[in-house]
């Protein structure tokens, strides 16, 4: 094979799968290009090691105290009311039991006419499928999990000291990691009541990752980050996290979590 | 003190839940999002912009942009994604604003790692860096901020989403608003621009690693 230019062996670093593994075989028998390749994985691990200040504990706080003078107000509907989560003091407001008796006149209205009008029409099930709903949420909030593992993971990828040797402060991760381990637990049991055996590996083994992070002291030796970096990459895990979150995302997103024939899509995952 | 273990119910009711909330007009549903949200998004913002000022600057336009066009965000499951992609868009034309007002200056400022604003006049070598001139200065996170800020806004983008932030080409595609094959080169160039940049300072840290004289 002729030497992959410097734009694939660039895309090979960041883990692209396009012609992977002819790149991986030209790279045993080419000290060239294996010289090239620890030249780019050098820059770019240098260029990790740039700080970002912490903005604290209370950013996100902070934030909400600039902005929300400025959010304009929303406009809410009518209906919105008995969606909004129920409130002592809303519930009481006459008005709210006002509207709530028109509608209850007007569903009974509705019912009556329907009855007198049509008599003796069976009256058509509502096809409302709990199940399918209760999937779909589900599916959305996993995928929304997988989303912040991954930030945690690439940030503690992406973290290294100030200057050479110094420790680093990873107790930002590990708070975020910690967070997330109670969620995941709780996902990786629905995915195994669902039979979804594939999502529950990879939780599995998210769940060791996390418990790493968790476990890992708040001030780490470059050494000691290098070791938790290395366990992660041994795992692919963030690989994995990644193609799976997508995949949940895109199922979120397309409005419905299609049952696939013969369940391909878990099928799918068990090739991760 | 023993924490409690969150119900099926109470992690559902997550990002999803919130900006279906915040639709009907409950802010205080549009807090929790700002809150869970605001650090990933300063960490982007603060590698794209280089500096804490404009960072906090982006995430407060970013999550204002968000509220205002939540109605278009609909059924998207990931609201983090979103909020960070819009963060990403913001940063873009603030960066070209300023790169435009200050090539109308004779002295532009960058920041220091400590935050502190320096002259860039007294940093920048003329020229190519001589490797005299860099090992005098051994400091390669400055070089690095340094060869950074050279970087078009498009390409410090594609470089922030792509190693920083773990993006695929898709999505640094939709936040340059351009072709994948264009976002794929954009990439490319800017860790060709930067390996051209900095190499020279990473070789000689490298050596002085290896001969135990590393600063």
């Amino acid at each position: 094979m002729k030497h992959p230019k410097e734009e694939e062996l660039i895309a090979y670093h960041d883990g692209e799968s396009a012609g992977r593994e002819t790149i991986a075989t030209h790279l045993g028998d080419c000290p060239e290009c294996q010289a090239e390749l620890e030249r780019i994985d050098a820059l770019l691990a240098a260029l990790n090691t740039i700080p970002v200040p912490e903005p604290g504990e209370d950013y996100g706080q902070r934030v909400w105290q600039q902005i929300s003078p400025r959010l304009p107000q929303r406009r809410r509907h009518w209906w919105d009311f008995l969606f909004s989560e129920p409130n002592t003091v809303q519930w009481l407001a006459p008005r709210r039991w006002v509207a709530a008796g028109a509608i209850a006149a007007l569903v009974l209205a509705a019912f009556i006419a329907g009855r007198l009008t049509r008599p003796g029409t069976p009256i058509a099930p509502v096809a409302v499928d709990q199940t399918k709903v209760r999937e779909r949420i589900l599916v959305m909030a996993v995928g929304e999990h997988l989303g912040r593992s991954e930030m945690v993971l690439v940030e503690l990828a992406n973290s290294g000291p100030q200057s050479a040797g110094q420790q680093v402060n990873i107790s930002g991760e590990q708070r975020r990691a910690e967070n997330l381990l109670e969620e995941n637990r709780l996902y990786r049991q629905t995915a195994l009541e669902q039979g979804d055996s594939a999502l529950a590996g990879l939780l599995d083994e998210l769940e060791r990752v996390l418990l790493d992070v968790a476990h890992s002291p708040q001030q780490v030796t470059p050494a000691q980050l290098e070791g938790i970096r290395l366990r992660i990459e041994a795992r692919g895990i963030l690989f994995k996290v990644r193609v799976v979150g997508k995949e949940l995302q895109q199922r979120g997103e397309s409005g419905n979590a299609p049952a696939q024939p013969n369940g391909s899509a878990k099928n799918e995952r068990n090739k991760v | 003190m023993k924490r409690m273990r969150p119900s099926v119910e109470t992690i559902v009711e997550s990002d999803a839940i919130a900006v279906e909330r915040t639709l009907t007009g409950d802010r205080e549903a549009f807090r929790i999002l700002v809150e869970r949200h605001s650090r990933n998004v300063y960490r982007l913002a603060y590698r794209m912009t280089g500096n804490q000022h404009d960072a906090e600057e982006v995430v407060q336009e970013a999550f204002l942009r968000a509220y205002q066009k939540l109605s278009q965000f609909a059924s998207r499951a990931n609201f983090g994604t979103w909020v960070y992609r819009i963060a990403a868009n913001y940063a873009i034309d603030r960066m070209r604003q300023k790169k435009s007002e200050d090539s109308n200056r004779a002295l532009p400022a960058r920041e220091t790692e400590e935050g502190a604003e320096i002259d860039l006049m007294s940093t920048v070598p003329d020229g190519a860096p001589s490797p005299e001139r860099l090992a005098q200065s051994s400091q390669l996170a400055v070089q690095m901020r340094l060869a950074l800020s050279q970087l078009t806004p498009a390409e410090r983008t594609a470089f922030v989403m792509r190693h920083w932030g773990g993006s695929g080409i898709e999505e640094i595609a939709d936040a340059l608003k351009s072709s994948s094959s264009a976002a794929k080169n954009t990439v490319f160039r800017s860790v060709q621009k930067l390996r051209k940049a900095l190499e020279p300072f990473v070789e000689q840290r490298g050596q002085a690693r290896a001969m135990g004289t590393e600063l």
